[in-house]
């Protein structure tokens, strides 16, 4: 074997076989189709225009609650920190929410803030922060303190001090929450739509599983498996690359 | 003018500074002499203004630069931005005249870990002059270093003093560093830690 790619590729096709092994086993398609039969249905909901309006609603609410958990958890994760007494005060807050199960928040969203957007953005945005925040302490638990000492003495403006020396060692720990934020995110805002919107893939999973339709289940799920992995592949691995130069050059 | 009256500093129970009080004129070199563990880099802390929790009073100017033991660089930023970044009324052109000034002007735009150990500390001693400091603060700045490098090291920082002519605290155990630097020596001593009668005061300096 050789090349990066194929190590993967191989491995991705042998789930395929096994998916194709299964599949025949079955022997109902009723139960699970076989790979190829889904393409059939995927063109028709691509023509349709539905496979993308779901998409696009679903996207769209994960971008939002992705961005929101992403800036409230690294700016929670900094203060804390950073300053002991503020994370002695909310430390036990992050422990409860920490453990409150999604399910438990979406349906308090829900019912508090009402069936619409902004609940269900809450929603997800609630359901990831304490997540964002423990990793993002650590890091700021990190700092190196010779560097705090040097912006102290050469009196380096805060917003130079974030932007230059505390956020570039902050890098890998945001990666690391962004990385699993959104894998995280993608699946909860799943689970919201399925309980009370009207669109996205969540809801036509819904809608899909009341009619037994395999089929079409998995298509709305493949679908939208291939679009995260393209943001991993096209946003955070290049992203990732651009701030590790300095530690490979 | 630096006027340092520190009265005492303890960590925890335990005293490590008992009351030291020194001036050091405009232009002036102070270097502060002891073994190592006797707190000359607590001093140092607290003379920076890294460390508060003291009793007493030091009264130090606006512009001041430091030198470590470690070259403490910004890894992720290139070398030129490690002075441009710290110093922000550093225009470029003036950047890489001080590289150059210290024998780094062909490295602008690698980052620190392509330096060796050596050309780190020449661009801590750049970062350190290129703000033209009124008072520089150096901490065993040639520790773990060869000798020769150390002689070549010293004598760069000899020239930029020179030039640039701050007040300078100083802090080694190597008798033989502060004689280079002509400087006023005072000595750390005893438990907790006060000045002994200095060597040579400023006066009778040759």
């Amino acid at each position: 074997m050789s090349g990066r790619g194929s190590i993967p590729a191989a491995s991705l096709f042998g789930l395929l076989i096994l998916w194709t092994v299964a599949a025949t086993l079955t022997a109902d398609p009723q139960v699970l189709p076989q790979p190829w039969a889904l393409a059939g249905p995927f063109l028709r909901e691509l023509q349709s225009g539905d496979l993308l309006y779901h998409l696009g609603a679903t996207l769209l609410r994960v971008i939002w609650a992705f961005a929101l958990a992403m800036g409230i958890g690294c700016a929670l994760g900094l203060l804390m920190g950073r300053f002991e007494k503020i994370d002695r005060w909310l430390d036990p807050w992050l422990v409860v929410f920490l453990n409150l199960p999604a399910l438990v928040l979406i349906v308090l969203c829900y019912l508090w803030i009402g069936l619409n957007e902004t609940a269900a953005i809450i929603a997800v945005t609630l359901n990831k922060v304490p997540n964002v925040t423990t990793v993002i302490r650590e890091g700021a638990r990190a700092f190196d303190p010779n560097l705090d000492a040097m912006a102290r003495v050469y009196r380096i403006s805060a917003w130079t001090r974030l932007r230059h020396v505390l956020i570039p060692q902050l890098a890998p720990f945001i990666t690391a929450a962004a990385r699993g934020g959104l894998a995280v995110i993608w699946k909860i805002v799943l689970v919201v739509e399925f309980l009370g919107r009207s669109s996205g893939i969540g809801f036509q999973i819904h809608l899909y599983f009341q009619l037994f339709d395999v089929a079409m289940v998995l298509v709305y799920a493949l679908s939208f498996i291939a679009v995260m992995l393209a943001v991993e592949w096209t946003f955070l691995q290049p992203w990732e690359r651009r701030v590790r130069r300095w530690r490979v050059a | 003018m630096i006027r340092i009256d520190v009265t005492s500093k303890h960590y925890g129970e335990s005293q490590v500074l008992g009351p030291i009080a020194f001036e050091i004129a405009k232009g002036e070199t102070v270097a502060v002499l002891g073994p190592s563990g006797i707190g000359k880099s607590t001093l140092l802390r607290i003379v920076a203004g890294i460390d508060t929790r003291f009793e007493g009073t030091v009264q130090r100017p606006e512009r001041m630069a430091i030198v470590f033991q470690e070259p403490t660089l910004l890894p992720w930023r290139s070398v030129i931005q490690n002075l441009t970044l710290v110093h922000p009324d550093l225009s470029r052109d003036a950047a890489r005249e001080m590289l150059a000034k210290v024998g780094i002007g062909d490295k602008a735009d690698l980052f620190p870990g392509q330096l060796s150990l050596g050309q780190q500390r020449r661009l801590a001693l750049a970062r350190a002059f290129a703000g033209n400091p009124d008072f520089l603060i150096m901490d065993e700045p040639f520790v773990s270093l060869d000798a020769a490098t150390a002689q070549t090291m010293l004598d760069l920082t000899k020239t930029l003093i020179r030039d640039v002519g701050p007040a300078t605290l100083f802090v080694t155990h190597a008798r033989n560093e502060a004689e280079a630097l002509s400087a006023r020596i005072l000595e750390l001593r005893g438990n907790p830690a006060t000045l002994g009668p200095h060597l040579i005061s400023a006066k009778e300096k040759p």
